[in-house]
């Protein structure tokens, strides 16, 4: 199949507007007879359920937790970008834009990205009249700070607790239509598989997470937005029921996944401090602001940090990027770290993390301004570690944060299959081969908002001419009768080793060799692994519990049999692209410095991936056209 | 390290529960507590019994979805977190540990340590929401509104709905979940206009859902993870007068 991104005609700041006056419509009284099936209540679910409905369509939303406010954009601490140019500092529409793909090393689509920065502005706008607390000055206006890969204050933040608040306000919004009779939410029930119909997407089958109940639910479009993946590789910032099962059955369905292997490992995290741990919790990039990163000038140093002086300390992201300094992109600041901890220099006691350090914030702006502006998160770092980082530094360490890949969308955010839709952070889509920071709660809210809202009504409205499919169709029976052979093979296993055993296999594979660096030999290494642990996992991983209650045990081991698989198309696709961009670091292709190095002759495409059954997959390509920015070496030196 | 857990177990809220011993060997004091549940699950598969079913997701003290009472304290024995939140390194080797689930009328038990707690979802439902439809909004700095309001609506905001305040409290009373948000949007000038419809409406529908009367003992802002103080009831109180006499 031939990829069509539909870029609509004409300039690039002019085809948003263009798209949306050449798109077709729906009459009111028509979008309530269209159902529309939204999996997930993140950010981007929640606020496409919630205005999809305030369109008039009917809707039903899915989420596998007890309620939708869980959902893990909740745990963004950060802020949003927006090109509003309050601070008077040079921002625009263009530069948010040039930003946002320079940071992701110019492997996103051009007009994609501008619209992402030309709908970021009236973003603000809906937050602040749905009654999002933003931080404020004195007099009453909006503050902004400054976040990784920028030399502007864009960043609007709520607390440290900046994607709690987004995701209470897309939360109460779809309550709002709840309360309507407009969203019918499903909450602790969880997608097992998508139902295609005449090679259109149709419904999902779903199991009831209370009763073990296996569920049809039909519709005339679906929408994933189920966040990202990497929890595959078990220990990662994500929360624990994070998954990628919705987009991978998706997938296995025929939807192509693009850059599956672009993983953001982010810089600041607390490092990981046992075998056991489960998560690494995140400290949010916007400590960079103030915090200054260094590791002892001496290896293996043992003294404490407040005993090192200050000649001995080694600043190395200043010293490295000095335009930059502390705010260099994170696929940077994180491959800097591993490559001092590598040397030699890590601290704390696993040896395994860098300094984060606010001495000289706080002789320069005063202890009150530290803890007004960073003040909860020193408090959580108070809890989780004992250490107080008023008096001494942090430690941190890289840690898998965010995935750029995802199912391959396009202008309209619609996969490969007619009228299945992925929005947030499931699609690939607008960040390339890096995210820069707070550009994720963005994307999320204006795919859930803005965008999708006004594409669907593109396909619905020819589509609807056709008739609705129920869940009497065949399909939805077939689909169903798959769902129940895996769980009834899981169950039928009855091996010897747990779930998360399997888990913390493939998590050590994933994090070696398809991490921040990468190479051909570790790769093929990590093939014949995973394929060794997929075939370990099907012949001895114990579930115990039945599949008619609520079994912990197998929510969790349906997720990581997909992870499995995910993990097998993720080293594919990073075995593939023999060059390294942005968070992709290939060993083989660096410069002299040990920077990335493109490849832009032979790689200068998005990589789609078809799923050709039994493990194997098929390329697509679809070519990266740069009409208005010339690609650059990106440099932050 | 090695504790005693007693978990209360229950299969399904049909059938009676009761506490079960389970010895847990080979912690460390960096685990946290869940992580030593995790190792016990794992412990039981292995025996082919059945895991403890409980509640997380975030792990980072932010979602609100784990809780439990632990040794008769909502989320364990220190002020203002989360259960995630909570290390082996606040226990003694050799340690009993009672865990139960939250009790409270308004969330019934679905299974072991977990409730239902959509009654919350339903409050919120009747009026935690400012009514503004996608793509109606001023620019965002054409109201302008002071750093103090902005704190306050902020320090309310902070709720996680994780249902601690109700689980501690003798009257299970939900009036500082309630409170936190209606003070939230009531306190900003985009609230205004339904301010006292909200108050009515998500006190309605708090008492409609079985929660206690709140009688200010306080004992809900100890455990509240973010802090929440309870004069944000007093708050609400007087809001819920204005808008008998105004509304």
């Amino acid at each position: 199949m031939k990829l069509n991104a539909k870029i609509p005609e004409g300039k690039l700041e002019e085809k948003w507007r263009n798209y949306q006056i050449n798109s077709q419509l729906i009459n009111p009284a028509n979008k309530k007879k269209l159902n529309i099936i939204v999996v997930g209540s993140g950010l981007s679910g929640a606020g496409a359920a919630a205005t999809l409905a305030e369109l008039g369509y009917d809707v039903q939303c899915f989420c596998y937790q007890d309620s939708a406010r869980r959902a893990h954009s909740v745990a963004a601490q950060g802020g949003i970008n927006a090109a509003k140019n309050y601070q008077h500092d040079g921002d625009s529409v263009w530069r948010m834009f040039y930003d946002t793909l320079k940071g992701g090393d110019f492997r996103s689509r051009e007009a994609n990205t501008y619209r992402l920065a030309e709908l970021s502005a009236p973003l603000i706008d809906h937050f602040t009249q749905q009654g999002v607390p933003f931080a404020r000055e004195y007099g009453g206006v909006l503050v902004n700070r400054s976040f990784g890969g920028v030399q502007v204050q864009r960043t609007f933040y709520a607390r440290g607790q900046t994607g709690q608040q987004l995701l209470l306000a897309a939360y109460s919004q779809l309550y709002k239509m709840i309360r309507a009779r407009k969203v019918t939410m499903h909450t602790r029930t969880e997608m097992l598989d998508l139902v295609v119909v005449d090679g259109k997407a149709k419904g999902i089958i779903a199991r009831n997470l209370v009763t073990g109940a296996i569920e049809r639910y039909a519709a005339d479009a679906v929408v994933l937005a189920t966040g990202g993946y990497s929890r595959v590789f078990r220990l990662s910032t994500l929360a624990i029921g994070c998954n990628g099962s919705a987009i991978w059955k998706a997938h296995k369905k025929g939807a192509y996944f693009a850059a599956p292997s672009f993983t953001q490992i982010h810089p600041t995290a607390l490092p990981q401090s046992s075998e056991a741990q489960s998560k690494l919790t995140l400290m949010s990039e916007s400590l960079r602001n103030d915090g200054r990163i260094w590791v002892p000038k001496q290896k293996g140093d043992q003294r404490k940090a407040n005993d090192i002086p200050e000649e001995e300390r080694d600043y190395y992201l200043e010293r490295r990027y000095p335009s930059f300094g502390n705010l260099a992109p994170r696929d940077i600041a994180s491959r800097a770290a591993k490559e001092r901890i590598d040397a030699g220099h890590g601290v704390g006691r696993l040896r395994n993390a860098v300094y984060l350090d606010f001495k000289h914030a706080i002789e320069r702006l005063g202890l009150e301004t530290i803890k007004d502006r960073y003040g909860n998160l020193f408090k959580m770092h108070k809890k989780i570690t004992g250490v107080d980082a008023y008096q001494e530094p942090m430690q941190i360490s890289p840690a898998a944060h965010f995935s750029m890949g995802g199912l391959w969308v396009d202008y309209e955010l619609m996969t490969t299959i007619p009228g299945l839709y992925a929005v947030g952070e499931c699609n690939f889509s607008d960040h390339g081969a890096n995210r820069l920071g707070a550009n994720s709660l963005l994307q999320a809210s204006v795919d859930g908002y803005f965008i999708l809202p006004n594409t669907i009504n593109n396909y619905l409205a020819t589509e609807m001419k056709n008739g609705t499919v129920d869940t009497d169709h065949p399909a939805f029976a077939e689909a169903e009768e798959e769902v129940i052979n895996d769980i009834d093979r899981i169950l039928a296993i009855d091996g010897n080793k747990t779930v998360d055993h399997f888990h913390r296999e493939l998590g050590k594979v994933m994090w070696q060799e398809c991490a921040m660096s990468r190479n051909k030999a570790g790769l093929e290494k990590a093939l014949t692994k995973i394929k060794q642990i997929r075939t370990d996992f099907w012949t001895e991983v114990k579930v115990t519990g039945s599949k008619d209650e609520l079994n912990t045990e197998l929510e969790k081991a349906l997720r990581l049999a997909d992870f499995i698989e995910l993990g097998l198309l993720m080293c594919t696709d990073a075995l593939q692209r023999e060059e390294s961009c942005g968070a992709h670091f290939r060993e083989e292709y660096q410069t002299e410095e040990g920077e990335a190095l493109r490849v832009d002759e032979d790689y200068s495409y998005v990589s789609a991936w078809e799923y050709v059954g039994e493990g194997g997959f098929e390329l697509h390509r679809e070519p990266l056209q740069f009409e208005y920015v010339q690609p650059s070496v990106r440099s932050y030196k | 390290m090695k504790v005693t857990f007693r978990i209360w177990r229950q299969d399904t809220p049909a059938v009676a529960g009761s506490f079960v011993n389970y010895e847990v060997d080979g912690l460390n004091e960096d685990m946290s507590f869940l992580e030593a549940l995790d190792q016990l699950n794992e412990e039981l598969v292995l025996k082919g019994e059945k895991v403890v079913a409980f509640e997380y997701d975030c792990r980072e003290g932010i979602c609100g979805q784990c809780g439990v009472f632990i040794n008769g304290r909502a989320h364990g024995p220190h002020n203002n977190i989360t259960t995630c939140q909570l290390h082996m390194r606040s226990f003694q080797d050799g340690d009993t540990i009672v865990i139960e689930p939250w009790r409270a009328e308004a969330f019934p038990i679905i299974k072991d340590l977990i409730v239902d707690r959509s009654a919350f979802d339903r409050i919120v439902e009747q009026g935690g929401y400012i009514s503004a439809k996608t793509g109606t909004a001023p620019e965002a700095n054409a109201i302008p509104i002071g750093k103090e309001i902005a704190d306050r609506a902020m320090d309310a905001a902070a709720c996680i709905g994780c249902g601690a305040c109700v689980a501690t409290c003798k009257n299970a009373s939900a009036a500082l979940f309630t409170a936190a948000k209606i003070n939230h949007l009531n306190a900003l000038p985009q609230g205004q206009p339904e301010a006292h419809r909200r108050v009515k409406d998500m006190t309605a529908q708090m008492t409609a859902e079985g929660f206690g009367h709140c009688t200010f003992t306080g004992a809900c802002e100890v455990e509240c993870p973010e802090g929440i103080s309870i004069t944000n009831i007093a708050e609400m109180k007087s809001r819920a007068f204005k808008a008998w006499l105004l509304g």
